[in-house]
């Protein structure tokens, strides 16, 4: 995601509980990191990076209550009060024959919802233009960006913090 | 940190990195295709193109092109709707259940179990929505609509209609999750691709980016996915079952369909899964991504399903006897030593007898018996629909109007367009979509790599 600043220096990792230490101590430090980006997900990475954990699971919740409620309302909308008729001797409010549909709609409002939600807030969209700090991070390497304008270290200071840290190679990346 | 019991075998061999992952995986969509695609996509075009004159032929002419008569009113297209529906429950097995369970051995095969989920659900909507004649009309009538009657509804008492919604949300969030787990991968694709293809599978990566952020929300989205979606694995071969199970067809209305006909689904899903894995890893060369071990342990499902199955057509024969009712009796008594005994022996011979043989490692281990096992219990629960669907109506309560159920070139036509669709599509899919989930297998290479151990 874009927020403007365009100096960063990053450091290059090809193991993930390298990656993990190193975090926790460049962090520790007083480096402020910008992002870390990886090629598939590390675990315990949201941990020492300070991430909270994700919210996704209550908007499933939330559009999956709202699948409940739309279904019921729609079936006792058209079986019971539009159109009361009553089939293979059922009641005009059938609850049980009720419960698949009710079912389905949950699941499905729940699981549409909580990936809409996702790609709002992760800003995935298929016009995006996202900023690749390095080509490599789809492929085997863990990038770990820090900003310059953010942090009140000098860039020396931040290199050798991340160099000692393990990075395998220290760079630069600017964006116009 | 990592740490794996010495007793699990390595999910990845050949001491690959993670960039061999990449550069494996990726060559397959950056390469032109062998010639045995072209063939093998030829064969399926052809396939498809025979039956979809076989599909104008029904729409042209009406259901009176098939082989149905006023006794057997189903016949082989419910027999192929349950039977590709069933298929298709591998591919959410493996990404939901298998996920919730911590399962690794998922990883590499979960991308084209996921796609044949896709594949087999939209060959079994052929079915209803053929059937229903005229299906440009009926397609919309199945569903909660106003229409130019006034206020005629659709009947939420009917399993039929149940099966509308659990089949279209099924197939739904099987697509997304499915798309989900594309994503990463597809970026992948875009970072080594040049013109046109960066700028399809950028505009299909969305932007992906790989900040840990993005993964840890993904990662969320990926696991209450797979929580919303194994209750849907179970739900919808249930819901399948009560079209079935909610009548008063003597071999129809019984409780012991639901947990009978899902296990049915996931025996013969993990079947076809085998059967195309199988295939793939031979001519993609992906023998250190799908090994023996995940073989085995595909073939330990199907052994456990198929003996489910087993169980329950005992329990329905016994229940028939126990019951007393006469009718009952008479359903089970004819589908074993009616006109129709064949089919159920040949059920009971692929379906009980043959996944009794992965038993033994030898044959578990085995790529040409497990290949062979695999297209006999996709035979086998073909025919175990059939012998549901067709013993039970072809001998009703009156004995004057009992008649065989014969298929026309038709019928036969229809299900062969089908498998012209399916095949087309995974062919479509292995080419141009990454066969394995590059994301996952990378996040296990270090802890069950082989080296790395």
């Amino acid at each position: 995601m874009s927020d403007g600043n365009k100096n960063f220096v990053l450091g290059v990792f090809d193991d993930e509980d390298v990656l993990l230490k190193a975090i926790a101590q460049v962090r520790q430090g007083g480096v402020k990191i910008h992002e870390v980006f990886s090629p598939f997900p590390v675990h315990g990475i949201d941990d020492v990076l300070g991430y909270k954990r994700s919210r996704l699971s209550i908007a499933a919740f939330l559009f999956g209550l709202l699948g409940t409620t739309l279904a019921l309302t729609m079936q006792i909308g058209m079986m019971t009060v539009d159109w009361p008729m009553i089939v293979g001797g059922k009641d005009f409010l059938p609850f049980p024959t009720f419960i698949p549909v009710t079912f389905e709609l949950t699941v499905l409002l729940g699981a549409f919802g909580m990936v809409g939600t996702f790609f709002v807030v992760s800003d995935l969209k298929p016009w995006a233009k996202p900023r690749i700090f390095d080509l490599r991070i789809t492929d085997d390497k863990h990038i770990v960006a820090v900003d310059l304008d953010k942090n009140n270290m000098s860039e020396a200071d931040i290199k050798k913090a991340l160099a000692d840290a393990g990075a395998q190679e220290v760079n630069n990346k600017q964006f116009d | 940190m990592h740490a794996e019991a010495v007793v699990r075998k390595p999910l990845v061999t050949g001491g690959k990195t993670v960039h061999d992952v990449t550069e494996d995986i990726c060559i397959r969509v950056e390469q032109a295709p062998a010639k045995s695609w072209y063939a093998a996509m030829a064969v399926s075009l052809a396939l498809l193109g025979y039956g979809a004159y076989a599909v104008f032929t029904l729409v042209w002419e009406g259901i009176g092109s098939w082989g149905l008569n006023k006794t057997v009113g189903w016949a082989w297209d419910i027999t192929n709707f349950v039977w590709w529906v069933g298929i298709g429950h591998a591919g959410t097995l493996i990404s939901a259940i298998l996920l919730l369970f911590r399962q690794r051995w998922r990883m590499s095969i979960n991308r084209a179990a996921e796609a044949m989920t896709i594949f087999a659900v939209i060959c079994a909507l052929q079915f209803p929505l053929l059937h229903m004649g005229r299906p440009w009309i009926g397609a919309i009538w199945a569903l909660p609509l106003p229409n130019t009657y006034g206020s005629l509804w659709v009947n939420f008492n009917s399993p039929l209609l149940w099966d509308v919604f659990a089949i279209s949300t099924y197939f739904s969030v099987s697509l997304v999750f499915w798309y989900i787990g594309l994503v990463p991968d597809f970026a992948t694709i875009r970072d080594r691709a040049t013109g046109l293809s960066k700028k399809i599978y950028g505009t299909l990566a969305l932007g992906w980016d790989g900040a840990a952020k993005t993964w840890s929300r993904y990662e969320t989205v990926a696991l209450v996915l797979a929580g919303l979606a194994t209750p849907l694995v179970l739900s919808v071969h249930t819901i399948v079952s009560f079209d079935f199970a909610t009548s008063v067809i003597p071999g129809w209305h019984t409780t012991i369909f639901p947990p009978y006909f899902v296990a049915g689904a996931i025996f013969s899903g993990f079947a076809m899964v085998l059967t195309l894995m199988i295939v793939t890893r031979r001519v993609y060369k992906l023998e250190d991504y799908i090994t023996i071990e995940h073989i085995s342990l595909m073939n330990i499902i199907i052994m456990v399903t198929g003996s489910i199955v087993g169980v329950a057509y005992i329990t329905e024969l016994f229940i028939a006897w126990y019951s007393g009712v006469e009718g009952e009796q008479y359903a089970f008594f004819n589908r074993a030593l009616g006109p129709y005994w064949w089919a159920y022996a040949s059920m009971m011979t692929c379906n009980v007898i043959s996944p009794q043989l992965f038993w033994f490692k030898k044959i578990r281990t085995s790529i040409a018996a497990t290949f062979v096992i695999s297209i006999i219990v996709n035979i086998g629960m073909w025919f175990e629909r059939f012998v549901i669907i067709v013993t039970s109506l072809h001998r009703d309560f009156l004995p004057s109007s009992w008649a065989m159920f014969y298929p026309t070139w038709v019928d036969v036509g229809v299900y062969i367009f089908t498998f012209g669709l399916f095949f087309t599509c995974f062919f479509a899919f292995a080419k141009f979509f990454p066969v394995i989930n590059m994301a996952e297998v990378k996040s296990i290479i270090k802890a069950t790599g082989e080296k790395k151990k």
